[in-house]
């Protein structure tokens, strides 16, 4: 077992205190067993399993009178919360009993914990890390459904990412600078401030947008990360250069440098599509490639939106079954492509391959709606283009897509930062006008770099910590 | 082989081995503190010898000596009395990365450092190998040194020894195919301490740094190449000394390039560079490469720059700045002979590397003594830096933490926010050096506060408090301190008012008019503006030395960034504040990852900032331990309470 950081054993009242709810008193270290053993009749508590449930009561250690009817709870090491040994009582009597069994416990050996104590022993033992400390202060604190949600699912996927693109990008600037003033002879400073000014401006731009999700809610994203899946030859580039045909494509390169991926944005009635181009999606002419399934789930993964392509002058075979169980339970859109070419499958069969995929995931409702009716087009002379693009409206203003929901920025802690990172750029942009030497920059992009690392857990500061546990009330 | 018999000698209180720069500054801080001291070296007559570049200071590295000379060292006053050109290198960028260089005349400035040594009270020198460090183990395990034997048999009692040794340790010198077994110069190596420390339980590396050729200074063409002269007037090192009072003709220096011709000629050799044919096993340092490095790693550079700079008033040889190379002689000439200029140069030294052993500098506390050997420092190249500026700091540092510890005072550490001092033994002890150290300006993470210009307002009030600095010299300073503190004040606090006189002023100077009343220091404050220039519109100023000026004016225009400064430096400090408990053990937190245990228990870093710059210690890292230190500190707390009732 591992040894606890911990030497005593701390208990508290984990529930809020209302007259009709059940109180838990929960008890944690390496006395929770002993001092639970002298405070429960109905049961030898040593002798009982890990994570098993015993009725029973709870008596007063000093004088053995029955204070109320409980169900005790025990969780042995390392299997809980804390990853320590740990004790759950379920009182029913209300406020006031409850009370009175944490004074019995107390009585028994146990220390009062400290707001936060759980939770800070828990990140101590290495159950949870520190930005999940946090989403747990914020789900204590959340007020309302979305803020809930965003706080369980804090900085995963895109805010991380971003912020951590940010900050990459800000380090290259500082390492730059840094590099030319240490040798001048083979690095140089020339362009540099048209560089620096067109990057900062950036990269504002970026944090402002940040700033406004935590402002109104609105989403980050600029449109839905959508991706074409399918077997080889089913049409997939056909369709991609279809979509970003000249006269209704804006098509922005982004380099890979920052992302794994190119990312091609095509906007229609408003609404912005990211297509995201996986490696290789261009290249699906050639025989050698691998069915894609792996492809396909991976994209799935990171995706708002699914265009799948089926090939309808070929028989739908064991690749098109997989690449969709891959891709079960997202948006997703089905075309039946190439119906330029004599039919070989039919919508009829494509919607039932697609309606017993959806059954067997479950979603019996989605597998019979008419939004989950393949749409037949062609690729090669744009037929289906026009019914595919309604769809994608119809299901964005039905919110059956979304992008980015979780993007949302929630906490003042992390807006905060943002905002003082957004000001140091602004400061280097200042730096940049009043003509001063690039070492001055240096002092605000680490300013920019420090604010931004302390979302991430990146730049340990104990204000941060303290605030962190702080936020905790008792018992958690 | 015979054994030399031991006979017992006299009895010191410190004993240095090596009178090099770091040496030299060690000996002198421990006698001028009033401990007997003794210092050894392999010749009485390359006391503070500089084997490699003619010059002292250079980017950072001037900041290096501006402070040591904040400290009470003495390479600033030294290279003060000895130079023969100098010069601040870009000023054309901002304070912060100003540095100041000097040209040395070599034999003079070791001429000049042997005197100062030999006249000073209470220190003792000795040309001998030490080959023995000795110590007795303590009851806990640790070990306590108790003298230095040398090479004659002779035994030294003493109670703290500094290990400055250079480059001297088992070292050997390579050009092309050839090895010599001496240190620099030709000059005798140490062969026998290295195991001797070994058997101390130290651990030690094996480097290797180079040093360019010494060509004939008749036999170059220097009308071929642009000429560099030094400032008028110069900026001394010292704060001690007032310009004027080391004005002097200056000496010049020459810039010449390399070409295709050149990179060729390495190209086609480059088997044959020791550094290349794998002979060379040490770590060469990387931010002071060789010129086959050079060609190698900047394959689409055209030409390299390569200085020439006089090696004294007293010789002909020139230094060829850049060129440093372990080639063949032969081909070393061909190369040379490639450059415009140097179509005729004779060789009078050929360039060669250097291998020697050194410390793992990280065995050492921040005070440079050994974490596990009571009274043994280390300093220097011997810690794994290069540079001479860079053994000199460490060299005092040691030498002052010495006498302080033998008169039972608390050790001095400069920390990363008070001077680059402290950023380059921070470094050296946390950041497990694998190739030579140099300073550079980009480890300094708060630059514009540790300018070359303030060193003395950042340290003389440390280098008085551990008696370096005579009270004569810090009255001086609390002066200079007060007459910028008043100026600021002075300028803050004066407003002009916006009428026709002042704007016709201001129009006049091309800068915008006002239209409300204005401070001075606003006005001193736009980018365009000077202290100078607001000369007619400030008829009331006091006449104020050059010194002072420079300060209220940095202070002024860069207040704002200033500022910004000093408040991550307050976040920086909050971390290093935090002190770690000396019998922690890291394997009790079961939330650090086993990398950070492994290296925080090795390591055992002294507070929780220096923890956080140990590689392999992640943010997250330092997280839990801050979060366990503050658990700590409640348990202990309730403890203490406990025990009160």
């Amino acid at each position: 077992m591992r040894q606890s950081t911990e030497n005593d054993t701390i208990a508290a009242i984990a529930t809020a205190l209302s007259p009709s709810g059940i109180g838990i008193v929960r008890v944690s270290g390496p006395e929770a067993f002993s001092i639970a053993a002298k405070v429960f009749a109905g049961g030898d508590v040593s002798s009982y399993d890990s994570h098993t449930v015993h009725y029973g009561h709870i008596v007063n250690p000093s004088d053995g009178r029955v204070i109320d009817e409980v169900m005790l709870l025990v969780m042995k090491a390392p299997r809980t919360y804390t990853r320590e040994d740990t004790v759950e009582i379920d009182c029913h009597g209300g406020v006031l009993v409850t009370k009175r069994v944490l004074e019995a416990v107390l009585a028994a050996g146990a220390r009062l914990a400290e707001p936060g104590e759980f939770t800070r022993r828990a990140y101590l033992n290495g159950r949870i890390d520190l930005s999940q400390a946090e989403a747990v202060a914020g789900v204590i604190s959340a007020k309302n459904d979305l803020a809930l949600r965003n706080s369980e699912r804090q900085l995963q996927g895109r805010v991380r990412r971003e912020i951590s693109e940010l900050r990459a990008e800000i380090l290259r600037e500082i390492a730059q600078i840094e590099a030319t003033l240490d040798d001048p002879e083979h690095l140089s400073f020339d362009g540099f401030d048209e560089t620096i000014t067109r990057q900062t401006a950036e990269q504002q731009r970026r944090i402002r947008r940040l700033i406004d999700t935590a402002d109104d809610g609105r989403m980050i994203s600029e449109g839905i990360r959508t991706v074409i899946v399918g077997r080889p030859n089913a049409g997939k580039s056909s369709l991609l250069n279809a979509l970003l045909g000249e006269d209704r494509a804006i098509v922005t390169d982004v380099p890979g440098t920052t992302r794994d991926t190119l990312t091609e944005e095509v906007r229609m009635r408003g609404i912005t599509l990211l297509l995201v181009d996986t490696a290789g999606i261009r290249a699906t002419d050639d025989a050698v490639e691998r069915i894609g399934v792996e492809r396909a789930r991976a994209a799935a993964a990171e995706a708002d939106l699914i265009l799948y392509v089926a090939d309808g002058s070929t028989m739908l075979d064991e690749n098109d079954r997989a690449i969709l169980a891959a891709c079960a339970g997202k948006p997703m859109i089905a075309l039946l492509n190439k119906s330029d070419l004599p039919t070989v499958t039919t919508a009829e069969e494509l919607a039932k391959a697609l309606g017993g995929l959806a059954e067997a995931t479950g979603d019996t409702k989605a597998a019979h709606s008419e939004a989950f009716a393949p749409i037949a087009i062609s690729a090669k002379t744009g037929e289906g283009l026009e019914a595919l693009e309604e769809r994608i409206t119809g299901m964005f203003f039905s919110e059956r897509i979304k992008a980015d929901d979780e993007c949302v920025i929630t906490s003042e802690r992390h807006k905060q930062a943002l905002i003082a990172a957004s000001e140091s750029l602004a400061r280097v942009a200042e730096s940049i006008d009043a003509g001063m030497s690039e070492d001055f920059y240096t002092i605000d992009l680490t300013a920019a770099y420090e604010a931004l690392g302390t979302i991430l857990g990146e730049e340990p500061d104990e204000d941060v910590i303290n605030a962190i546990f702080a936020e905790f009330c008792l018992g958690k | 082989m015979k054994s030399v018999p031991e006979y017992l000698c006299e009895t010191y209180d410190v004993a240095v081995i090596g009178a090099g720069h770091a040496g030299c500054e060690a000996a002198l801080a421990c006698a001028r503190l009033g401990l007997e001291t003794i210092v050894f070296m392999v010749s009485a007559d390359t006391i503070a010898l500089m084997p490699c570049n003619p010059n002292i200071g250079g980017t950072s590295k001037g900041h290096l000596v501006r402070e040591l000379d904040a400290l009470g060292g003495e390479m600033g006053r030294n290279i003060d009395k000895t130079y023969i050109q100098s010069k601040m290198l870009n000023r054309s960028k901002g304070p912060a990365v100003h540095s100041l260089r000097a040209q040395a005349d070599k034999q003079r400035y070791t001429a000049s450092m042997r005197r100062v040594m030999e006249n000073t009270d209470h220190l003792t020198l000795k040309q001998a190998e030490v080959t023995d460090l000795l110590w007795e183990e303590l009851p806990d395990g640790t070990k306590q040194v108790t003298g230095v034997k040398i090479a004659s048999g002779g035994i030294f009692p003493c109670r703290a020894a500094v290990l400055c040794s250079g480059v001297y340790l088992n070292a050997r010198c390579i050009y092309g195919e050839v090895s010599q077994y001496t240190g620099p110069n030709g000059l005798p190596r140490a062969t026998k301490l290295t195991d001797s420390l070994v058997a101390a339980g130290l651990q030690v590396l094996r480097f290797k740094t180079g040093t360019p050729a010494r060509i004939d200074g008749r036999t170059i063409d220097y009308t071929k190449m642009e000429v560099q002269t030094g400032d008028e007037p110069v900026v001394p090192f010292s704060f001690e000394n007032r310009p004027e009072d080391i004005a002097r003709e200056q000496a010049v220096c020459y810039l010449a390039y390399t070409n295709e011709k050149t990179h060729e000629i390495i190209r086609e050799n480059i088997d044959r560079s020791p550094l290349f044919s794998g002979d060379i096993q040490g770590t060469g340092p990387r931010y002071c490469p060789s010129i086959e490095d050079k060609v190698v790693r900047f394959p689409d550079k055209e030409r390299h720059q390569i200085f020439i700079e006089p090696e004294g008033e007293y010789t002909n040889e020139m230094y060829l700045a850049g060129l440093s190379s372990s080639l063949p002689e032969e081909v070393q000439i061909r190369m040379y002979r490639s450059i415009r200029g140097l179509e005729n140069a004779k060789i009078v030294r050929n360039a060669y590397a250097i291998e020697y052993d050194c410390l793992n500098a990280t065995q050492l506390k921040p005070t440079l003594e050994c974490k596990f050997i009571h009274g043994f420092f280390s300093a220097g190249q011997a810690n794994g830096s290069s540079g001479y500026e860079e053994a000199a700091a460490q060299g005092l540092i040691a030498g002052i933490n010495a006498a302080r510890l033998l008169r039972g005072e608390e050790p001095v550490v400069i920390d990363r926010s008070q001077g680059y001092i402290g950023v380059l033994i921070d470094d050296l002890v946390t950041k497990e050096t694998k190739e030579p150290y140099r300073m550079m300006t980009s480890r300094a993470e708060y630059r514009l506060l540790l300018r070359q210009d303030n060193a003395d307002l950042r340290l003389t009030e440390i280098g008085h408090e551990v008696g370096l600095i005579s009270d004569e010299r810090y009255e001086k300073f609390l002066e200079k301190k007060a007459a910028i503190d008043a100026e600021l004040a002075r300028l803050n606090a004066t407003i002009l008012g916006a009428n026709e006189r002042v704007n016709e002023y201001l129009r006049c100077i091309n800068t915008a008019v006002i239209h409300t009343g204005t401070s001075l220091a606003e006005l001193l404050r736009r980018p365009e503006m000077t202290y100078e220039m607001l000369a007619p519109l400030d008829p009331e100023r006091a006449e104020l030395d050059t010194s002072v000026i420079e300060q209220v004016e940095i202070e002024t225009k860069y207040e704002g960034y200033i500022e910004r400064q000093r408040i991550q430096v307050e976040h920086f400090r909050k971390l290093e504040k935090k002190r770690l408990p000396e019998d922690l053990d890291y394997n009790l937190i079961p939330s650090l990852r086993l990398e950070a245990r492994q290296k925080l228990s090795k390591l055992r870093p002294e507070n929780v900032g220096q923890a956080s710059r140990i590689s392999g210690v992640s943010p997250a890292d330092i997280s839990v331990l801050l979060v366990w230190l503050a658990n700590s500190s409640r348990t202990q707390r309730k403890e203490t309470e406990g025990a009160d009732v």
